[in-house]
């Protein structure tokens, strides 16, 4: 048994585009302890609301993070909805879900293509990032934008999908799912990418469930949890849901997760794309947050369960608002899944929980 | 389990068109409605300030003496809160992104009714 050793990891490396610091402890090439810090990228986003109004807050909670942007923005807008209790119509609400699950799609694209890199398959990471790009051509024929979309409004969404564009969407997912489909094939059966996952960084159903793990790193442990089956919104409206579930707990389970989880994403559209009712899209509310009502919404980002709390003060400004990300929730899991591991997976292992510190830090 | 399962695909696309464009020499399919910068029509403009006052980054300010109306770009997340909100439709989102500049500057429109004479009476 050799010396124990700390090495640093982060907060520049060039695994993370964020700043996420890490302690190893090491015992020759094996990690023992991983002590984490974050904290460089704290902006004070939550603050914020005591100098913007609700309405102009959306466009604050949007720019938490670039991958989630979407998703906070729709968890915003249900927490002061709620507090106001303004009623969204179906149309603007089936709109939100298509527009989430196409957040989803491009955001584990993007993970799956960063991982693809961490493990050293940059042809792989090309495609998915190619495929990923298909996505983002929906945003920006939807919405105007490509990664901050400002497509939701306190109490609709800002824009209607009409049907010739509904069909247009269908139709790329239909050429996104063809390609998808060997990129999949490559990410589960391939032997050289089996030989770096399988087995790495493993966390047991009772670790995950212990340690109240959320979001695909749960669920690749068997932790059966995912805020879609609560039926909030247009997720109401489904035939039925299912969480994508894995039991083996290790990264490869988790990278089968979301992979599966792409495909799911895509039947939900679908689904609610033939559905679509017609009765508006809803219009900026003109409502003010009463004093002291209090209002807590959850919704299942790409990466996990994010709790939104907001409290009014009966003015156009929020008294607080407070949002509990899937990556504070997941770094826990993450120290437990490095024990253990070689020096040369950590990397692997910190990317399948697919961390998200700007988030995380706001 | 198997080896090069992306060769297919990437022998496909060896062959196949590029996926990206010889940009500048080439320039990208725009969409309509597509959140490029905000263009006023000063003509049909009131200068009522609610485009100011809603403006979640304060990019926007009205001077109803002078009778103009000013945009900082760099300010401007391109969020259309402006757009939505103009009683008077005289505000629109232009699909074309402003051009990229080494120095920070604001756009000012004046308009034309607004003569130096009247702006000194009131």
């Amino acid at each position: 048994m050799g010396k124990a050793t700390v090495i640093p990891f982060g907060p520049q490396h060039p695994v993370l585009p964020e700043p996420l610091h890490l302690d190893l402890v090491v015992e020759d090439e094996r990690v023992i302890e991983a002590i984490p810090q974050i904290g460089f990228i704290h902006r004070g986003l939550e603050k914020l609301v005591e100098t913007r109004d609700i309405h102009q807050f959306i466009y604050v909670a949007e720019r938490i993070c670039g991958i989630c942007s979407f998703g906070h923005s729709l968890g915003y807008a249900e927490t002061v909805e709620s507090l106001m209790g303004v009623e969204v119509p179906k149309r603007a609400q089936f709109i939100r879900v298509i527009l989430h699950e196409l957040s989803r799609i491009h955001s584990h694209l993007l993970w799956m293509g960063l991982a693809a890199d961490a493990f050293g398959f940059e042809s792989l990471f090309m495609h998915c990032w190619r495929l990923r790009e298909r996505v983002l051509d929906i945003f920006e024929a939807t919405t105007g934008g490509r990664v901050i979309l400002s497509a939701v409004c306190i109490g609709g969404v800002n824009r209607d999908i009409d049907d010739i564009m509904m069909k247009a969407i269908i139709d790329k997912l239909d050429s996104i799912e063809s390609d998808y489909k060997e990129i999949v094939d490559t990410f589960l059966e391939d032997s050289s990418v089996k030989s770096r996952l399988v087995g790495v960084g493993y966390l047991s159903r009772r670790q995950a469930e212990e340690l109240c793990m959320v979001g695909p790193f749960g669920r690749a442990s068997g932790a059966a949890y995912d805020c879609r089956m609560l039926g909030s919104g247009a997720y109401g409206d489904l035939e039925g849901f299912e969480p994508i579930v894995a039991t083996e707990g290790d990264c490869y389970a988790r990278c089968k997760v979301r992979a599966l989880e792409v495909n799911q994403s895509i039947a939900i559209i679908k689904e609610l794309a033939g559905k679509m009712p017609h009765d508006g899209i809803g219009e900026k509310s003109k409502l003010t947050p009463p004093a002291g009502s209090q209002a807590s919404c959850v919704l299942e980002q790409p990466r996990g369960e994010c709790y939104y709390y907001a409290r009014g003060n009966g003015s156009k400004n929020l008294d607080r608002m407070r949002m509990r990300t899937p990556t504070s929730q997941n770094l826990a899991g993450m120290v437990k899944a490095l024990e253990g591991c070689d020096l040369a997976d950590v990397p692997m292992v910190i990317l399948t929980i697919d961390p998200c510190i700007s988030c995380s830090e706001r | 389990m198997g080896n090069f399962k992306l060769g297919k695909m990437t022998l496909r696309s060896l062959f196949g068109k590029p996926e990206t464009i010889l940009y500048p020499e080439q320039t990208r399919f725009q969409p309509k409605g597509l959140k490029g910068q905000v263009v006023n029509d000063i003509d049909a403009c009131i200068l009522c300030s609610i485009c100011a006052k809603r403006c979640p980054t304060d990019a926007i300010t009205v001077d109803k003496k002078d009778g103009s109306w000013s945009i900082d770009r760099f300010k401007c997340v391109q969020c259309g809160t402006c757009v939505r909100d103009c009683p008077k439709t005289s505000l629109r989102m232009d699909s074309n992104y402003p051009a990229p500049a080494a120095e920070k500057s604001v756009d000012t429109l004046k308009k034309p009714s607004a003569r130096p004479s009247d702006a000194s009476d009131a």
